[in-house]
């Protein structure tokens, strides 16, 4: 049953526009809260790059911590935004409308956000960067292709500039919208950036036409962009980095972890913004069966992987396997990971009526995320926190003050960056919206008159 | 032969098809004007035709410029810099396949956007007769008409519905790459 309203093009323009014409106190309450946190992320920076690594609880060998693991949980939930634009529309699902645009986005800022995290963290980014990017050219020194650490950069700037495209394009008929709802220097900029757009037939048949050709592309992209991550492990010499199946492992899991945070963005959307006609059940309801979906494959996939590391009996993999399930902290992860991350949220989403329960729907969404940030940590740190044959020191990996302050100020940078770019542009696609009110117009089938659109999803 | 831009606003949908069918009927062909709207409509509600573009091309030349881009790259950066580290051969063709990969889909992107822009005709910045009620849900007809045509043009887009006619102030060559106009209300 279709839970879509009738309205005119005007109140859906005036509805949308809201969050950029209309500045709420909790927008207010939103960027002082965030902005203050991203001082501290901020000085937190600063810190480190003055004093050195030494101020954070990285040592030899256990190089990599929560800086690193932050950077996978925020590739994996830049996932969202292709999972759900790219797919949903190529499948031309109806309910992809009012989501697509804010997953879009969220892929954009939380990439960003990622890619600075294995940047900061070698304390002193302007000496490593040209392992990466080969600026310096006067001592002949090349990065190393063979290397992950250069295919990985290649990937994650391949999908971030493919990004910042796909949402530019499927934005300027709104920004055409904006330049004409807009004065002073708002008006100026729309201007430039809608490029003079008018809503010919021609453009908008190149403008749907477009949207599909990089749909298509940008899920080649998304494929291998967190495979591409798991590899940075994979291509190590450690133990339980090696299974096959962490390339799926890892996308299924960014999947997972991603599309959850589209749940929380929207149920955010639709209380701040007041989008209640346009993020509606009927869309978490759709969300949530995805995601039952979603989330059973990468408990699988968890599974098989931990049932590969066990099954080569290999005794380094062993002592690893061994520290993950039995010694603090990370039985505690593992039970955060398996509770939250699985274990509570999909048996909820089992349920049409949970399903329908923006609330129940929203707290689930951040217990995924929760689960799933632990997860990231109990794969990455005891690898390289075991004490291995040729490990001469070897101490136990304790993040201190200024990773902490790092961590929760990305979510506080990607928070910002969203809530800074809904002052800008619409968060829902008005046109898109637009489009699905054409569409849903009514026909005569026999005696009755029912709408066109037979099914929302 | 000078053409003028005519642009006809109708407040729904009922009227514009109307204006639509009347300039058919006055001998229009479907590429002498344009209907603009806020939102695509399902095709063939402006009885518009198919119309020829090339945007598939695009990614595909996209793609094998940035494989080539991708092979030099790769290959070159071998080459130039010679080290070999961990036993691995110097010429590696796997890795070399990833990042291959990764230029081959990033220079499609990038080309299927610029086939989008010129598919489009966009950018168009300082042109085009335009009514910012269109944004709002209005329909635009815009008519490129001989200039001894363009009153007859704007006649007809009324007696069909028009809530307002603007014909384009100055005359000028050719009507997609047109200069800076005022419009002056019929």
């Amino acid at each position: 049953m279709q839970e879509r309203h009738s309205f005119s093009d005007e109140r859906i323009i005036r509805d949308l526009l809201r969050p950029v014409t209309q500045t709420s106190m909790m927008n207010w309450v939103g960027f002082i809260v965030l902005g203050t946190i991203l001082t501290a992320f901020l000085f937190a920076v600063g810190w480190m790059f003055y004093w050195g690594v030494g101020v954070t609880g990285l040592n030899r060998a256990a190089f990599w911590g929560f800086m690193i693991v932050n950077f996978v949980f925020w590739i994996g939930i830049s996932h969202a935004g292709v999972m759900i634009s790219a797919i949903l529309r190529l499948t031309q699902a109806e309910w992809r409308r009012p989501v697509t645009r804010a997953a879009e986005v969220m892929t954009m800022f939380s990439l960003m956000t990622a890619l600075l995290f294995p940047v900061i963290h070698t304390g002193r980014p302007w000496r490593t960067l040209y392992w990466a990017f080969p600026y310096d050219f006067w001592r002949g020194i090349w990065p190393d292709v063979r290397s992950a650490l250069v295919m990985d950069p290649s990937a994650i700037m391949t999908y971030l500039t493919g990004t910042i495209l796909f949402v530019y394009i499927t934005t300027i008929p709104d920004f055409a919208l904006l330049r004409d709802h807009s004065t002073g220097w708002r008006h100026g900029l729309y201007r430039v950036l809608a490029l003079g757009f008018k809503g010919e037939e021609r453009q908008w048949k190149m403008q749907i036409i477009t949207g599909f050709l990089l749909a298509a592309i940008m899920l080649s992209i998304f494929v291998s962009v967190h495979s591409i991550v798991s590899w940075d492990f994979a291509f190590s010499l450690d133990p339980v980095w090696h299974s096959t199946v962490w390339a799926p492992y890892f996308v299924i899991g960014a999947v997972h972890s991603g599309v959850s945070a589209v749940v929380t963005l929207m149920a955010l959307m639709r209380w701040m913004f007041k989008f209640d006609n346009y993020i509606r059940h009927e869309h978490f309801d759709a969300i949530g069966r995805l995601l039952v979906v979603v989330g059973t494959t990468w408990m699988w996939f968890f599974l098989l992987d931990i049932f590969f590391d066990l099954w080569r009996q290999d005794p380094a993999d062993d002592a690893i396997m061994h520290m993950r399930f039995f010694e603090w902290p990370y039985p505690l992860l593992l039970a955060f990971v398996w509770i939250f991350g699985y274990f509570i949220p999909v048996p909820i989403w089992a349920f049409r009526r949970f399903r329908r329960n923006i609330k129940l729907m929203f707290w689930t969404s951040i217990m995924v995320n929760i689960g799933m940030w632990a997860e990231r940590y109990w794969l990455v740190v005891p690898g390289l926190q075991a004490k291995y044959q040729w490990t001469f020191s070897w101490l136990p990996y304790r993040p201190g003050p200024v990773e902490i302050t790092l961590v929760v100020g990305s979510f506080a940078l990607v928070g910002f960056l969203l809530l800074l770019f809904a002052k800008l542009v619409p968060p829902v696609p008005v046109w898109d919206e637009l489009e699905g009110q054409h569409l849903a117009a009514e026909i005569q089938v026999g005696k009755r008159t029912v709408p066109a659109i037979v099914r929302e999803f | 032969m000078a053409v003028r831009g005519v642009l006809g606003v109708f407040k729904d949908l009922d009227t514009a098809i109307a204006g639509v069918d009347a300039l058919n009927e006055l001998g229009y062909k479907r590429d002498d004007f344009e209907v603009l709207t806020n939102a695509p409509y399902p095709e063939g509600t402006f009885g518009e035709e198919s119309g020829m573009h090339r945007l598939g091309l695009f990614p595909l030349v996209g793609a094998a410029c940035g494989f080539a881009v991708g092979l030099l790259i790769t290959g070159a950066t071998q080459m130039a810099y010679p080290l070999v580290t961990g036993g691995k051969p110097l010429f590696s063709i796997p890795p070399m396949i990833i990042i291959m990969y990764e230029g081959t889909l990033l220079a499609a992107v990038i080309f299927t956007v610029i086939g989008m822009l010129f598919e489009s005709r966009l950018p168009r910045l300082g042109s085009n007769l335009w009514d910012p009620r269109i944004s709002r849900g209005y329909i635009g007809i815009l008519v490129h008409a001989s200039e001894e045509k363009a009153d007859e043009a704007a006649a007809t887009l009324r007696r069909a519905g028009a809530e307002d006619v603007i014909l384009e102030e100055r005359r000028v060559p050719a009507p997609a790459r047109a200069p800076q106009q005022k419009g002056a209300r019929a």
